[in-house]
């Protein structure tokens, strides 16, 4: 069967099974379990009232209990094992792992992404937002660094290799180290700074989420505190930093983690530009190299990005719940 | 008057040279791979995309024709021009050109400048001038034809030669349509599901709700690479195996948690007086969600929409790991990570075009439906 077709008819049984279930299940709920008639009609809608919430919530919770929440228990529980999966062999992948020098550089450069990445991104998208704030063009500006948002890891490092590449003749640093008669070399392969080449691509990439969401921000900061501020005789910068930087904080702080999450997902970049050689392995694409050869390395490293994460995790869940009461 | 630089001329100044510079600083890389993926190949690899609009010094061979040899006295000569060669006339039509440098040897075929005598090392002496007309001498009968080498300016050529054989030959069509078989569905399933969950968490009362709540602004943070490998030997498990019923599942589990926590933070902001009045008039949950919350939350809906679009269309994970290898199931991102990389390397044209191919879509999406992406972005992270 063409995947086309396959995928047409996915969609058919998809979206008819979901409706089928919610109509079908309500119905079985109101009319069969719990009739509304009878000698305990009061009751019984109460019942079904109760019942309800979970009936709506089902398939949700059972497609992100199997997909999101099992596989951190399953993945550490495999990470336990050997290449084979048979033997337990407690810590020993991750005993393994941190004897491996690679590994060490790829959480080491993993520390570098998250404190850098995200820095950079918060702090160009809010320079972009505080500058186009009241320019004339300042929404095609903003909509063109929004851009690359759409762009895939993969595409946009492409469209860096253009930048990059050793030929003078394809990568602009190269041509203008060229032009002002400086030998050609090759970016990528200069240890250490090459993670920072890396690094941009990401930042070329989130800034323009950063920016979105922190004008936003600005935007909703009250007038009256910035003209009284001004009529106090705060100068520019200090109005930036004193009245509405710490306005913005927790727009802030909610930019800065969401880029870091992602920072400890991105194996795309790395992938696609260097494969990880000259020392630009990151823990996602570390992993990649286990993937598919031994699953209890591959399972091991996961679990260490997983405790990266944990912070980020924990606040996020404070947060929401903070927000809730 | 609030702003950093708004108060004198040379402020605003500054203000629009940065912004200038930064948004050029943003476009450029983009731009240079569109114009390169429209260059002729030959051309991409002799000069930047930035020198894209001028002529171009390429090299060439011609062989010289030995057949039209005659003798003059008692030496052999044979005459012609190099712009005439069969296997040029692709490039010059017209067998007309100019010629800028010419050498005898490929190692070295700019090694004299046009009208300038040299030897050959079969014996005798050739020279090109600046039309291309040359003129070989040799003492003994000129049996074969010397190759000469020369540099030649050609005018800036613009093809779509790029996406026929990207499309054609490279089997970037196929991974178009995979791509786009991966999509469509892991964008529809997931919104349906979603949109019943967030309604329970939003609109009705039962025990343990903000724990829920709780749990999935928790799974809304938990790194994809711990789902490979369990899932994957699940999926081997229960006969899915690497497919796209197994891809279509898994974007479906992963997309969840974003797709719950921005419906639920709309649906939450909706007027309690439009649903209590339709509960008082006796409506059922099931259809206050359809008639009412359904139609109403459709720009929450429609910005997870294009959010699950570009991330799975853009995904190269997922796709590593659940789809097979084969080149009849690749999506594009794979197409171009793992096979275009590798095997066209050094093929600039052909790279930028495929790059382009794939995110030319999503920045179609991305330009005309950005007021919903920013829309949802903002329910997602600003209260």
């Amino acid at each position: 069967m063409s995947p086309v077709i396959q995928g047409i008819l996915t969609i058919i049984i998809g979206v008819g099974g979901c409706v089928g279930y919610f109509y079908f299940s309500n119905m079985l709920l109101d009319k069969v379990i719990f009739p509304a008639k009878g000698p305990n009609t009061g009751r019984n809608i109460n019942r079904a009232n109760q019942v309800r919430p979970w009936l709506f919530l089902f398939p949700a919770m059972f497609a992100l209990g199997l997909y999101l929440a099992y596989p951190v228990v399953g993945s550490f529980w495999r990470s336990l094992f050997d290449r084979s999966g048979a033997n337990f062999i407690g810590l020993g992948n991750y005993a393994a792992l941190f004897a491996e020098g690679s590994f060490r550089t790829a959480v080491l450069n993993n520390l570098l992404w998250v404190l850098f990445v995200p820095a950079m991104a918060t702090f160009l998208g809010l320079l972009v937002a505080q500058l186009t704030d009241r320019l004339s063009w300042g929404n095609i500006a903003k909509s063109l660094i929004f851009m690359p948002m759409a762009i895939s890891f993969v595409g946009a490092s492409l469209i860096w290799k253009f930048v990059y590449s050793a030929n003078p003749d394809i990568g602009i640093i190269n041509s203008i180290r060229d032009s002002m008669g400086m030998t050609v070399l090759d970016p990528l392969q200069i240890r250490f700074w090459n993670n920072f080449l890396l690094m941009f691509i990401l930042v070329w990439i989130q800034t323009g989420f950063a920016m979105v969401i922190l004008s936003a921000a600005l935007r909703g900061i009250p007038e009256e505190t910035i003209e009284a501020a001004i009529i106090d005789g705060a100068n520019p910068f200090q109005v930036f930093f004193k009245i509405k930087v710490p306005q913005i904080m927790g727009t802030i702080v909610v930019v800065w983690t969401t880029i870091t999450i992602l920072v400890l997902k991105v194996f795309d970049i790395v992938y696609t530009m260097t494969g990880g050689n000259f020392g630009t392995h990151i823990l996602p694409s570390y992993m990649m190299t286990y993937m598919f050869r031994d699953d209890g390395r591959a399972t091991a490293v996961a679990f260490v990005i997983m405790l990266l994460v944990l912070p980020v995790m924990i606040w996020n869940i404070r947060q929401a719940r903070n927000e809730m009461r | 008057m609030d702003n950093i630089a708004g108060q004198n001329k040379g402020g605003k100044l500054a203000v629009n040279i940065t912004v200038i510079i930064l948004v050029l600083l943003w476009l450029l890389p983009t731009i240079g791979l569109f114009v390169s993926s429209f260059r002729d190949r030959d051309q991409i690899s002799n000069s930047g995309w930035w020198q894209a609009p001028f002529a171009v010094d390429l090299n060439f061979r011609a062989r010289v024709a030995a057949d039209d040899a005659r003798q003059e006295g008692d030496i052999f000569v044979v005459e012609g021009n190099v712009f005439a060669d069969p296997s040029l006339s692709g490039r010059f039509p017209d067998a007309e050109g100019v010629v800028a440098a010419y050498g005898t040897r490929a190692v070295a075929p700019d090694e004299f400048a046009p009208g300038e005598v040299s030897e050959l090392r079969t014996g005798g002496t050739v020279v090109v001038n600046h039309d291309g007309t040359y003129r070989v001498e040799s003492p003994e009968e000129i049996a074969r034809g010397p190759t000469l080498y020369f540099e030649a300016r050609t005018p800036p050529r613009f093809t779509l030669a790029n996406y026929e054989t990207v499309l054609r030959a490279d089997g970037m069509d196929r991974a178009f349509i995979n791509t786009l078989t991966v999509t469509i569905p892991a964008t529809i399933i997931p919104i349906l599901i979603a949109a019943f969950a967030a309604y329970a968490l939003a609109w009705m009362d039962f025990p343990g709700r903000g724990l829920l709540i709780a749990a999935v602004v928790g799974l809304l943070v938990v790194p994809l690479q711990l789902a490979l490998v369990p899932l994957l030997s699940l999926h081997t498990n229960i006969g899915i195996g690497q497919s796209f019923l197994g891809i279509w599942l898994a974007h479906t589990g992963f997309g969840l948690p974003l797709a719950v926590y921005l419906l639920r933070n709309y649906m939450v902001g909706l007027p309690r007086d439009i649903i209590e009045s339709a509960k008082v008039d006796g409506a059922t949950d099931f259809q206050i969600f359809v008639r009412i919350i359904l139609p109403l939350s459709f720009p929450a809906l429609a910005s997870f929409a294009i959010f699950q679009f570009l991330w799975t269309w853009n995904d190269l994970l997922v796709a590593k790991v659940f789809l097979p290898s084969g080149a009849e199931s690749q999506v594009m991102t794979v197409k171009i990570a793992d096979d275009l990389l590798g095997s066209r390397g050094g093929d600039w044209g052909i790279l930028a075009t495929a790059a382009f191919v794939s995110i030319a879509v999503p920045l179609v999406v991305f330009f005309t439906m950005q007021r919903y992406l920013v829309r949802g972005l903002l329910a997602g992270s600003v209260k």
